[in-house]
Protein backbone atom coordinates (compact mmCIF):
# COMPACT_ATOMS: atom_id res chain seq x y z
CA UNK A 1 0.00 0.00 0.00
CA UNK A 2 1.31 3.44 -0.90
CA UNK A 3 1.89 5.92 1.91
CA UNK A 4 -1.32 7.52 3.15
CA UNK A 5 -1.51 11.30 3.15
CA UNK A 6 -1.09 12.69 6.69
CA UNK A 7 -4.24 14.74 6.12
CA UNK A 8 -6.22 11.51 5.74
CA UNK A 9 -4.66 10.07 8.88
CA UNK A 10 -5.68 13.22 10.72
CA UNK A 11 -9.20 12.91 9.39
CA UNK A 12 -9.37 9.32 10.66
CA UNK A 13 -8.18 10.46 14.09
CA UNK A 14 -10.73 13.29 14.04
CA UNK A 15 -13.69 11.04 13.26
CA UNK A 16 -12.69 8.44 15.84
CA UNK A 17 -12.22 11.16 18.46
CA UNK A 18 -15.73 12.45 17.79
CA UNK A 19 -17.03 8.98 18.61
CA UNK A 20 -14.96 8.84 21.79
CA UNK A 21 -16.31 12.26 22.74
CA UNK A 22 -19.86 11.19 22.00
CA UNK A 23 -19.78 8.19 24.30
CA UNK A 24 -17.75 9.81 27.06
CA UNK A 25 -19.95 12.89 27.22
CA UNK A 26 -23.21 10.94 27.35
CA UNK A 27 -21.86 9.25 30.47
CA UNK A 28 -21.41 12.60 32.23
CA UNK A 29 -24.00 13.08 34.97
CA UNK A 30 -26.32 16.04 34.24
CA UNK A 31 -25.52 17.47 37.68
CA UNK A 32 -21.98 18.15 36.43
CA UNK A 33 -22.86 19.77 33.12
CA UNK A 34 -21.56 23.17 34.21
CA UNK A 35 -18.14 21.79 35.25
CA UNK A 36 -18.17 19.80 31.99
CA UNK A 37 -18.46 23.05 30.10
CA UNK A 38 -15.75 24.81 32.03
CA UNK A 39 -13.36 21.87 31.75
CA UNK A 40 -13.95 21.36 28.03
CA UNK A 41 -13.32 25.05 27.71
CA UNK A 42 -10.05 24.70 29.58
CA UNK A 43 -8.85 21.78 27.49
CA UNK A 44 -9.81 23.42 24.21
CA UNK A 45 -7.22 26.05 25.10
CA UNK A 46 -4.68 23.40 24.21
CA UNK A 47 -4.70 25.57 21.11
CA UNK A 48 -1.91 27.26 23.09
CA UNK A 49 0.32 24.74 21.29
CA UNK A 50 -0.14 26.74 18.09
CA UNK A 51 0.42 29.98 19.95
CA UNK A 52 3.69 28.68 21.41
CA UNK A 53 4.95 27.60 18.00
CA UNK A 54 4.09 31.03 16.57
CA UNK A 55 5.89 32.86 19.36
CA UNK A 56 8.87 30.53 19.21
CA UNK A 57 9.18 30.55 15.42
CA UNK A 58 12.20 32.06 13.68
CA UNK A 59 12.53 35.81 13.26
CA UNK A 60 10.53 38.56 14.87
CA UNK A 61 7.45 39.62 12.96
CA UNK A 62 3.68 39.63 12.75
CA UNK A 63 3.57 35.96 13.73
CA UNK A 64 5.48 36.69 16.97
CA UNK A 65 3.00 39.36 17.97
CA UNK A 66 -0.06 37.27 17.07
CA UNK A 67 1.47 34.28 18.82
CA UNK A 68 2.17 36.28 21.96
CA UNK A 69 -1.42 37.58 22.10
CA UNK A 70 -2.73 34.06 21.57
CA UNK A 71 -0.48 32.78 24.39
CA UNK A 72 -2.00 35.38 26.73
CA UNK A 73 -5.60 34.55 25.75
CA UNK A 74 -5.13 30.79 25.91
CA UNK A 75 -3.37 31.08 29.28
CA UNK A 76 -6.32 32.97 30.77
CA UNK A 77 -8.45 30.03 29.73
CA UNK A 78 -6.09 27.30 30.84
CA UNK A 79 -5.48 28.62 34.33
CA UNK A 80 -8.91 30.18 34.77
CA UNK A 81 -10.76 27.20 33.33
CA UNK A 82 -9.10 24.51 35.42
CA UNK A 83 -9.14 26.64 38.58
CA UNK A 84 -12.82 27.47 38.36
CA UNK A 85 -13.66 23.83 37.57
CA UNK A 86 -11.68 22.73 40.60
CA UNK A 87 -13.52 25.30 42.71
CA UNK A 88 -16.89 24.05 41.54
CA UNK A 89 -16.09 20.37 41.94
CA UNK A 90 -14.81 20.95 45.47
CA UNK A 91 -18.31 22.13 46.41
CA UNK A 92 -20.08 18.90 45.49
CA UNK A 93 -20.48 16.94 48.71
CA UNK A 94 -22.46 13.96 49.89
CA UNK A 95 -24.83 14.05 52.80
CA UNK A 96 -23.40 13.82 56.30
CA UNK B 1 13.40 15.48 21.59
CA UNK B 2 12.53 13.44 18.52
CA UNK B 3 9.28 14.01 16.66
CA UNK B 4 8.17 10.48 17.44
CA UNK B 5 8.73 10.89 21.14
CA UNK B 6 6.85 14.21 21.06
CA UNK B 7 3.95 12.57 19.23
CA UNK B 8 3.77 9.85 21.88
CA UNK B 9 3.81 12.48 24.60
CA UNK B 10 0.96 14.30 22.88
CA UNK B 11 -0.93 11.01 22.79
CA UNK B 12 -0.60 10.72 26.57
CA UNK B 13 -1.91 14.28 26.90
CA UNK B 14 -4.90 13.45 24.69
CA UNK B 15 -5.69 10.40 26.81
CA UNK B 16 -5.52 12.60 29.93
CA UNK B 17 -8.14 14.89 28.39
CA UNK B 18 -10.44 11.96 27.68
CA UNK B 19 -10.03 10.80 31.29
CA UNK B 20 -10.82 14.33 32.47
CA UNK B 21 -14.22 14.14 30.81
CA UNK B 22 -14.73 10.54 31.89
CA UNK B 23 -14.22 11.56 35.52
CA UNK B 24 -17.29 13.77 35.33
CA UNK B 25 -19.56 10.74 35.24
CA UNK B 26 -19.78 10.99 39.03
CA UNK B 27 -19.07 13.80 41.50
CA UNK B 28 -16.77 11.48 43.46
CA UNK B 29 -14.43 10.89 40.51
CA UNK B 30 -14.70 14.37 39.02
CA UNK B 31 -11.88 16.00 40.98
CA UNK B 32 -9.43 13.31 39.94
CA UNK B 33 -10.61 13.90 36.39
CA UNK B 34 -9.77 17.56 36.63
CA UNK B 35 -6.27 16.66 37.78
CA UNK B 36 -5.89 14.48 34.67
CA UNK B 37 -6.94 17.48 32.62
CA UNK B 38 -4.33 19.71 34.21
CA UNK B 39 -1.66 17.04 33.79
CA UNK B 40 -2.50 16.67 30.11
CA UNK B 41 -2.30 20.40 29.59
CA UNK B 42 1.05 20.71 31.40
CA UNK B 43 2.41 17.85 29.32
CA UNK B 44 1.18 19.40 26.06
CA UNK B 45 2.80 22.74 26.87
CA UNK B 46 6.10 21.18 27.98
CA UNK B 47 6.43 18.98 24.90
CA UNK B 48 5.67 21.91 22.61
CA UNK B 49 8.30 24.03 24.33
CA UNK B 50 10.84 21.24 23.83
CA UNK B 51 10.19 20.94 20.10
CA UNK B 52 9.94 24.65 19.23
CA UNK B 53 11.28 25.23 15.71
CA UNK B 54 13.70 28.06 16.62
CA UNK B 55 13.99 28.40 20.36
CA UNK B 56 15.55 31.71 21.34
CA UNK B 57 15.91 33.79 24.46
CA UNK B 58 13.48 36.37 23.13
CA UNK B 59 10.72 33.84 22.38
CA UNK B 60 11.30 32.17 25.75
CA UNK B 61 10.88 35.47 27.55
CA UNK B 62 7.80 36.36 25.51
CA UNK B 63 6.18 33.01 26.25
CA UNK B 64 6.94 33.32 29.97
CA UNK B 65 5.50 36.84 30.11
CA UNK B 66 2.44 35.84 28.08
CA UNK B 67 1.67 32.86 30.28
CA UNK B 68 2.25 34.87 33.45
CA UNK B 69 -0.12 37.65 32.35
CA UNK B 70 -2.81 35.30 31.08
CA UNK B 71 -2.44 32.82 33.90
CA UNK B 72 -2.56 35.58 36.51
CA UNK B 73 -5.74 37.04 35.08
CA UNK B 74 -7.29 33.58 34.79
CA UNK B 75 -6.51 32.60 38.37
CA UNK B 76 -7.80 35.86 39.84
CA UNK B 77 -11.02 35.67 37.85
CA UNK B 78 -11.53 32.00 38.74
CA UNK B 79 -11.13 32.77 42.42
CA UNK B 80 -13.35 35.87 42.53
CA UNK B 81 -16.20 34.95 40.22
CA UNK B 82 -19.56 34.42 41.88
CA UNK B 83 -21.14 31.07 41.14
CA UNK B 84 -24.28 32.79 39.90
CA UNK B 85 -22.12 34.43 37.22
CA UNK B 86 -20.75 31.14 35.83
CA UNK B 87 -22.71 31.33 32.56
CA UNK B 88 -21.17 34.69 31.66
CA UNK B 89 -17.70 33.50 32.67
CA UNK B 90 -17.94 30.42 30.46
CA UNK B 91 -19.16 32.57 27.56
CA UNK B 92 -16.19 34.91 28.07
CA UNK B 93 -13.79 31.96 28.14
CA UNK B 94 -15.27 30.61 24.89
CA UNK B 95 -14.65 33.94 23.22
CA UNK B 96 -10.96 33.73 24.13
CA UNK B 97 -10.54 30.29 22.56
CA UNK B 98 -12.21 31.57 19.39
CA UNK B 99 -9.98 34.62 19.15
CA UNK B 100 -6.87 32.58 19.92
CA UNK B 101 -7.75 30.25 17.02
CA UNK B 102 -7.98 33.24 14.66
CA UNK B 103 -4.65 34.61 15.90
CA UNK B 104 -2.88 31.27 15.53
CA UNK B 105 -4.20 30.87 11.99
CA UNK B 106 -2.98 34.38 11.17
CA UNK B 107 0.43 33.62 12.62
CA UNK B 108 0.65 30.38 10.63
CA UNK B 109 -0.14 32.28 7.46
CA UNK B 110 2.56 34.88 8.12
CA UNK B 111 5.22 32.28 8.91
CA UNK B 112 4.23 29.09 7.02
CA UNK B 113 7.73 27.59 7.04
CA UNK B 114 7.92 27.16 10.81
CA UNK B 115 4.39 25.77 10.93
CA UNK B 116 5.41 23.12 8.39
CA UNK B 117 2.63 23.96 5.95
CA UNK B 118 4.79 25.04 3.05
CA UNK B 119 4.47 22.94 -0.12
CA UNK B 120 6.48 23.17 -3.31
CA UNK B 121 4.31 26.09 -4.54
CA UNK B 122 3.67 28.22 -1.47
CA UNK B 123 1.33 27.22 1.37
CA UNK B 124 -0.43 23.89 0.75
CA UNK B 125 -4.05 24.22 -0.34
CA UNK B 126 -5.22 21.72 2.26
CA UNK B 127 -3.59 23.83 4.96
CA UNK B 128 -5.24 26.97 3.59
CA UNK B 129 -8.61 25.22 3.77
CA UNK B 130 -8.03 24.10 7.37
CA UNK B 131 -6.81 27.56 8.33
CA UNK B 132 -9.71 29.26 6.59
CA UNK B 133 -12.32 27.04 8.24
CA UNK B 134 -10.63 27.33 11.63
CA UNK B 135 -10.66 31.09 11.27
CA UNK B 136 -14.32 31.32 10.30
CA UNK B 137 -15.43 29.09 13.18
CA UNK B 138 -13.03 30.79 15.60
CA UNK B 139 -14.15 34.28 14.64
CA UNK B 140 -17.85 33.39 14.90
CA UNK B 141 -17.14 31.83 18.30
CA UNK B 142 -15.36 34.97 19.42
CA UNK B 143 -17.97 37.62 18.61
CA UNK B 144 -20.88 35.27 19.24
CA UNK B 145 -19.58 34.56 22.72
CA UNK B 146 -19.02 38.24 23.41
CA UNK B 147 -22.67 38.93 22.56
CA UNK B 148 -23.79 35.94 24.64
CA UNK B 149 -21.66 37.22 27.50
CA UNK B 150 -23.39 40.61 27.23
CA UNK B 151 -26.86 39.10 27.28
CA UNK B 152 -26.00 37.00 30.33
CA UNK B 153 -24.22 39.79 32.16
CA UNK B 154 -27.10 42.22 31.37
CA UNK B 155 -25.16 45.22 32.75
CA UNK B 156 -21.68 46.23 33.80
CA UNK B 157 -20.93 46.61 37.50
CA UNK B 158 -21.57 50.19 38.71
CA UNK B 159 -17.93 51.20 39.08
CA UNK B 160 -17.12 50.16 35.51
CA UNK B 161 -20.27 51.77 34.10
CA UNK B 162 -19.21 55.13 35.52
CA UNK B 163 -15.97 55.04 33.55
CA UNK B 164 -17.53 54.31 30.16
CA UNK B 165 -18.53 57.33 28.07
CA UNK B 166 -22.31 57.67 27.73
CA UNK B 167 -22.62 56.98 23.95
CA UNK B 168 -20.51 53.83 24.22
CA UNK B 169 -22.52 52.70 27.23
CA UNK B 170 -25.77 53.22 25.30
CA UNK B 171 -24.55 50.92 22.52
CA UNK B 172 -23.37 48.33 25.04
CA UNK B 173 -26.74 48.44 26.80
CA UNK B 174 -28.51 47.84 23.52
CA UNK B 175 -26.53 44.65 22.92
CA UNK B 176 -26.72 43.52 26.53
CA UNK B 177 -30.51 43.38 26.70
CA UNK B 178 -31.66 39.81 27.04
CA UNK B 179 -34.52 40.40 24.59
CA UNK B 180 -33.90 39.27 21.02
CA UNK B 181 -32.78 41.95 18.56
CA UNK B 182 -34.65 41.20 15.35
CA UNK B 183 -33.24 42.95 12.30
CA UNK B 184 -35.57 43.15 9.29
CA UNK B 185 -34.56 40.55 6.72
CA UNK B 186 -32.04 39.02 9.11
CA UNK B 187 -32.22 35.55 7.54
CA UNK B 188 -31.49 37.01 4.11
CA UNK B 189 -28.57 39.01 5.53
CA UNK B 190 -27.11 35.94 7.23
CA UNK B 191 -27.47 33.73 4.16
CA UNK B 192 -25.91 36.43 1.95
CA UNK B 193 -23.06 36.81 4.42
CA UNK B 194 -22.58 33.05 4.44
CA UNK B 195 -22.36 32.94 0.64
CA UNK B 196 -19.86 35.83 0.58
CA UNK B 197 -17.79 33.99 3.19
CA UNK B 198 -17.69 30.83 1.09
CA UNK B 199 -16.67 32.85 -1.98
CA UNK B 200 -13.94 34.56 0.02
CA UNK B 201 -12.78 31.17 1.29
CA UNK B 202 -12.45 30.01 -2.32
CA UNK B 203 -10.42 33.11 -3.20
CA UNK B 204 -8.27 32.48 -0.14
CA UNK B 205 -7.62 28.87 -1.18
CA UNK B 206 -6.55 30.01 -4.62
CA UNK B 207 -4.37 32.91 -3.49
CA UNK B 208 -3.33 32.38 0.13
CA UNK B 209 -3.48 36.16 0.31
CA UNK B 210 -3.11 37.80 3.73
CA UNK B 211 -5.58 40.57 2.93
CA UNK B 212 -8.26 38.06 1.93
CA UNK B 213 -7.57 36.26 5.21
CA UNK B 214 -8.16 39.49 7.12
CA UNK B 215 -11.40 40.10 5.26
CA UNK B 216 -12.48 36.53 5.99
CA UNK B 217 -11.86 37.08 9.70
CA UNK B 218 -13.66 40.43 9.79
CA UNK B 219 -16.76 39.14 8.00
CA UNK B 220 -16.85 36.11 10.29
CA UNK B 221 -16.73 38.46 13.28
CA UNK B 222 -19.79 40.22 11.85
CA UNK B 223 -21.56 36.91 11.28
CA UNK B 224 -20.96 35.90 14.91
CA UNK B 225 -22.72 39.05 16.12
CA UNK B 226 -25.64 38.66 13.71
CA UNK B 227 -26.15 35.01 14.62
CA UNK B 228 -26.50 35.59 18.37
CA UNK B 229 -28.36 38.93 18.68
CA UNK B 230 -31.78 37.51 17.67
CA UNK B 231 -31.64 34.86 20.41
CA UNK B 232 -33.37 35.65 23.70
CA UNK B 233 -31.86 35.36 27.16
CA UNK B 234 -33.62 32.18 28.21
CA UNK B 235 -32.36 30.32 25.13
CA UNK B 236 -28.84 30.92 26.40
CA UNK B 237 -28.39 27.33 27.66
CA UNK B 238 -28.49 26.24 24.01
CA UNK B 239 -26.37 29.13 22.75
CA UNK B 240 -23.66 28.67 25.31
CA UNK B 241 -23.47 24.92 24.60
CA UNK B 242 -23.35 25.62 20.89
CA UNK B 243 -20.50 28.09 21.29
CA UNK B 244 -18.74 25.53 23.47
CA UNK B 245 -19.02 23.16 20.55
CA UNK B 246 -17.77 25.77 18.04
CA UNK B 247 -14.70 26.53 20.14
CA UNK B 248 -13.86 22.81 19.94
CA UNK B 249 -14.27 22.67 16.16
CA UNK B 250 -12.09 25.76 15.81
CA UNK B 251 -9.35 24.09 17.87
CA UNK B 252 -9.65 20.95 15.73
CA UNK B 253 -9.31 23.07 12.58
CA UNK B 254 -6.07 24.54 13.89
CA UNK B 255 -4.98 21.01 14.84
CA UNK B 256 -5.27 19.99 11.18
CA UNK B 257 -3.18 23.01 10.16
CA UNK B 258 -0.49 22.17 12.69
CA UNK B 259 -0.73 18.49 11.78
CA UNK B 260 -1.10 17.84 15.51
CA UNK B 261 -3.35 14.83 16.34
CA UNK B 262 -3.63 15.81 20.01
CA UNK B 263 -5.18 19.15 19.07
CA UNK B 264 -7.50 17.36 16.65
CA UNK B 265 -8.59 14.84 19.31
CA UNK B 266 -9.14 17.55 21.91
CA UNK B 267 -11.07 19.72 19.47
CA UNK B 268 -13.28 16.78 18.52
CA UNK B 269 -13.95 15.95 22.20
CA UNK B 270 -14.96 19.51 23.00
CA UNK B 271 -16.92 19.85 19.77
CA UNK B 272 -19.00 16.76 20.41
CA UNK B 273 -19.44 17.65 24.07
CA UNK B 274 -20.95 21.03 23.19
CA UNK B 275 -23.10 19.47 20.48
CA UNK B 276 -24.52 16.89 22.90
CA UNK B 277 -25.27 19.56 25.50
CA UNK B 278 -27.04 21.66 22.85
CA UNK B 279 -29.10 18.62 21.92
CA UNK B 280 -30.01 17.91 25.56
CA UNK B 281 -31.04 21.54 26.10
CA UNK B 282 -33.17 21.61 22.94
CA UNK B 283 -34.87 18.36 23.90
CA UNK B 284 -35.64 19.79 27.35
CA UNK B 285 -37.39 22.73 25.70
CA UNK B 286 -39.04 20.62 23.00
CA UNK B 287 -37.57 22.98 20.42
CA UNK B 288 -35.58 22.13 17.35
CA UNK B 289 -32.00 23.33 17.24
CA UNK B 290 -32.81 25.26 14.06
CA UNK B 291 -35.67 27.15 15.70
CA UNK B 292 -33.43 28.22 18.57
CA UNK B 293 -30.69 29.38 16.19
CA UNK B 294 -33.14 31.32 14.05
CA UNK B 295 -34.09 33.16 17.21
CA UNK B 296 -37.00 35.42 18.03
CA UNK B 297 -38.74 33.06 20.47
CA UNK B 298 -40.63 34.80 23.23
CA UNK B 299 -41.65 37.76 21.07
CA UNK B 300 -44.60 36.28 19.21
CA UNK B 301 -46.32 34.46 22.01
CA UNK B 302 -46.84 37.46 24.28
CA UNK B 303 -50.43 38.36 25.10
CA UNK B 304 -51.61 34.91 24.13
CA UNK B 305 -53.20 34.53 27.54
CA UNK B 306 -56.71 35.87 27.81
CA UNK B 307 -57.39 38.05 30.81
CA UNK B 308 -60.20 36.33 32.65
CA UNK B 309 -61.57 36.72 36.13
CA UNK B 310 -58.94 34.43 37.54
CA UNK B 311 -57.91 34.87 41.11
CA UNK B 312 -54.78 33.78 42.84
CA UNK B 313 -54.34 32.97 46.48
CA UNK B 314 -51.51 34.95 48.01
CA UNK B 315 -50.05 33.67 51.24
CA UNK B 316 -47.57 34.80 53.84
CA UNK B 317 -44.25 33.29 54.83
CA UNK B 318 -45.85 32.20 58.12
CA UNK B 319 -48.56 30.26 56.29
CA UNK B 320 -45.93 28.57 54.15
CA UNK B 321 -43.77 27.76 57.18
CA UNK B 322 -46.72 26.24 59.03
CA UNK B 323 -47.66 23.94 56.16
CA UNK B 324 -44.06 22.94 55.43
CA UNK B 325 -43.27 22.12 59.02
CA UNK B 326 -46.24 19.76 59.16
CA UNK B 327 -45.36 18.14 55.86
CA UNK B 328 -43.63 14.80 55.47
CA UNK B 329 -42.04 15.49 52.16
CA UNK B 330 -41.12 18.79 50.50
CA UNK B 331 -39.69 19.07 47.00
CA UNK B 332 -37.88 22.30 46.16
CA UNK B 333 -37.82 23.38 42.51
CA UNK B 334 -35.21 26.07 41.86
CA UNK B 335 -35.10 28.22 38.72
CA UNK B 336 -33.27 31.19 37.31
CA UNK B 337 -34.99 33.48 39.85
CA UNK B 338 -33.06 31.74 42.64
CA UNK B 339 -29.79 32.63 40.90
CA UNK B 340 -30.84 36.23 40.29
CA UNK B 341 -31.81 36.71 43.93
CA UNK B 342 -28.71 34.82 45.18
CA UNK B 343 -31.15 32.82 47.26
CA UNK B 344 -29.23 29.53 47.33
CA UNK B 345 -27.86 30.06 50.85
CA UNK B 346 -31.30 30.93 52.19
CA UNK B 347 -32.56 27.75 50.52
CA UNK B 348 -29.87 25.81 52.32
CA UNK B 349 -31.10 27.18 55.65
CA UNK B 350 -34.61 26.15 54.73
CA UNK B 351 -33.31 22.68 53.88
CA UNK B 352 -31.48 22.47 57.22
CA UNK B 353 -34.47 23.64 59.27
CA UNK B 354 -36.92 21.29 57.61
CA UNK B 355 -34.55 18.32 57.79
CA UNK B 356 -34.00 19.05 61.48
CA UNK B 357 -37.76 18.89 61.98
CA UNK B 358 -37.85 15.48 60.34
CA UNK B 359 -39.23 16.61 56.99
CA UNK B 360 -37.85 14.81 53.95
CA UNK B 361 -36.53 17.47 51.56
CA UNK B 362 -35.50 16.83 47.96
CA UNK B 363 -34.59 19.07 45.06
CA UNK B 364 -35.90 18.73 41.51
CA UNK B 365 -33.84 20.15 38.65
CA UNK B 366 -35.20 20.75 35.18
CA UNK B 367 -32.47 20.51 32.51
CA UNK B 368 -33.00 24.10 31.35
CA UNK B 369 -33.46 25.69 34.77
CA UNK B 370 -31.07 28.63 34.87
CA UNK B 371 -28.93 29.99 32.09
CA UNK B 372 -26.59 27.09 31.40
CA UNK B 373 -26.66 23.30 31.71
CA UNK B 374 -26.19 22.24 35.33
CA UNK B 375 -26.36 25.82 36.62
CA UNK B 376 -28.73 25.00 39.50
CA UNK B 377 -26.66 22.01 40.65
CA UNK B 378 -23.59 24.21 41.04
CA UNK B 379 -25.51 26.85 43.01
CA UNK B 380 -26.98 24.25 45.36
CA UNK B 381 -23.55 22.67 45.79
CA UNK B 382 -22.12 26.09 46.55
CA UNK B 383 -24.66 26.46 49.34
CA UNK B 384 -23.48 23.10 50.72
CA UNK B 385 -26.58 21.17 49.81
CA UNK B 386 -25.47 17.54 49.41
CA UNK B 387 -25.74 16.30 45.84
CA UNK B 388 -27.54 13.11 46.83
CA UNK B 389 -30.73 15.02 47.66
CA UNK B 390 -30.66 16.80 44.28
CA UNK B 391 -32.43 14.94 41.47
CA UNK B 392 -32.87 15.32 37.74
CA UNK B 393 -36.34 15.63 36.26
CA UNK B 394 -36.70 12.00 35.15
CA UNK B 395 -35.53 10.70 38.51
CA UNK B 396 -37.97 12.68 40.63
CA UNK B 397 -40.98 13.50 38.48
CA UNK B 398 -43.16 10.68 39.79
CA UNK B 399 -42.40 11.63 43.38
CA UNK B 400 -44.43 14.84 43.24
CA UNK B 401 -47.63 12.84 43.78
CA UNK B 402 -46.34 11.71 47.17
CA UNK B 403 -45.05 15.16 48.14
CA UNK B 404 -46.96 17.40 50.51
CA UNK B 405 -45.39 20.61 49.26
CA UNK B 406 -43.67 21.67 46.03
CA UNK B 407 -41.72 24.84 46.75
CA UNK B 408 -41.07 26.55 43.39
CA UNK B 409 -38.50 29.28 43.73
CA UNK B 410 -37.92 31.54 40.73
CA UNK B 411 -39.13 29.08 38.11
CA UNK B 412 -42.22 29.25 35.95
CA UNK B 413 -42.31 27.74 32.45
CA UNK B 414 -40.59 24.53 33.52
CA UNK B 415 -43.54 23.80 35.85
CA UNK B 416 -46.33 24.88 33.51
CA UNK B 417 -48.94 22.12 33.13
CA UNK B 418 -50.10 23.82 29.90
CA UNK B 419 -47.13 22.09 28.28
CA UNK B 420 -48.96 18.81 28.90
CA UNK B 421 -52.60 19.85 28.67
CA UNK B 422 -53.00 22.67 26.17
CA UNK B 423 -52.07 21.83 22.56
CA UNK B 424 -52.41 25.52 21.68
CA UNK B 425 -49.71 26.56 24.13
CA UNK B 426 -46.39 27.63 22.58
CA UNK B 427 -44.57 25.33 24.97
CA UNK B 428 -46.90 22.36 24.38
CA UNK B 429 -44.85 19.16 24.40
CA UNK B 430 -42.02 20.54 26.48
CA UNK B 431 -41.20 18.13 29.31
CA UNK B 432 -42.09 19.82 32.61
CA UNK B 433 -41.88 19.02 36.30
CA UNK B 434 -45.18 17.62 37.60
CA UNK B 435 -45.36 20.04 40.53
CA UNK B 436 -49.16 20.26 40.28
CA UNK B 437 -49.38 16.70 41.62
CA UNK B 438 -48.09 17.77 45.03
CA UNK B 439 -50.75 18.36 47.70
CA UNK B 440 -49.77 22.03 47.92
CA UNK B 441 -47.74 24.16 45.52
CA UNK B 442 -45.97 27.33 46.65
CA UNK B 443 -44.69 29.75 44.04
CA UNK B 444 -42.14 32.35 45.07
CA UNK B 445 -42.42 35.14 42.50
CA UNK B 446 -41.79 38.84 42.41
CA UNK B 447 -45.03 39.60 40.58
CA UNK B 448 -47.64 37.98 38.37
CA UNK B 449 -45.57 38.75 35.26
CA UNK B 450 -45.47 35.72 32.98
CA UNK B 451 -42.31 33.70 32.41
CA UNK B 452 -39.86 34.00 29.58
CA UNK B 453 -42.10 32.39 27.00
CA UNK B 454 -44.77 34.99 27.78
CA UNK B 455 -47.18 32.26 28.72
CA UNK B 456 -49.56 32.33 31.62
CA UNK B 457 -49.21 29.46 34.07
CA UNK B 458 -52.66 27.98 34.87
CA UNK B 459 -51.15 26.47 37.98
CA UNK B 460 -51.17 29.91 39.65
CA UNK B 461 -54.96 29.86 39.77
CA UNK B 462 -55.52 26.36 41.09
CA UNK B 463 -56.99 26.00 44.57
CA UNK B 464 -54.03 24.12 46.03
CA UNK B 465 -51.54 26.78 44.87
CA UNK B 466 -50.32 29.56 47.12
CA UNK B 467 -48.37 32.52 45.77
CA UNK B 468 -45.62 33.99 47.91
CA UNK B 469 -44.91 37.37 46.39
CA UNK B 470 -41.51 38.91 46.90
CA UNK B 471 -37.80 38.48 46.34
CA UNK B 472 -36.83 34.79 46.36
CA UNK B 473 -34.17 35.31 49.00
CA UNK B 474 -36.27 37.48 51.32
CA UNK B 475 -39.28 35.20 51.17
CA UNK B 476 -37.18 32.11 51.87
CA UNK B 477 -35.44 33.84 54.78
CA UNK B 478 -38.82 34.85 56.22
CA UNK B 479 -39.99 31.25 56.04
CA UNK B 480 -36.81 30.13 57.81
CA UNK B 481 -37.43 32.68 60.58
CA UNK B 482 -41.05 31.59 60.89
CA UNK B 483 -39.87 27.98 61.25
CA UNK B 484 -37.84 28.89 64.33
CA UNK B 485 -39.47 27.60 67.49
Amino acid sequence: MAAVDPGIVNLIIFVLAIFVGYYVVWSVTPALHTPLMSVTNAISSVIVVGALIATGAGGFGVHTLLGFLAVVLASVNIFGGFAVTQRMLAMFRRRG
Amino acid sequence: MSANLAALGYLVAAVCFILALRGLSHPASARAGNVYGMTGMALAVLITLMVLPHPSLLSGVLIAIGMAIGGGIGLVVARRIQMTAMPQLVAAFHSLVGLAAVLVAGAALSNPADFGILGPHGVKTASLLEMGLGTIVGAVTFTGSVIAWGKLQARFPKHIEERIPEPVLAVCRLFMRSQPILLPGRHVINIALGIVLLALLAVFLASGNGFVFLLLALLSFALGVLLIIPIGGADMPVVISMLNSYSGWAAAGIGFTLNNPMLIITGALVGSSGAILSYIMCRAMNRSFVSVILGGFGESAVAAAEEGEKTVKAGSAEDAAFIMENAQKVIIVPGYGMAVAQAQHAVRELYDKLTEKGVEVKFAIHPVAGRMPGHMNVLLAEANIPYDVVFEMEEINNEFQTADVAYVIGANDITNPAAKEDPKSPIYGMPVLDVEKAKAVFFVKRSMAPGYAGIDNPLFYRPHTMMLFGDAKKVTEEIVRALDP
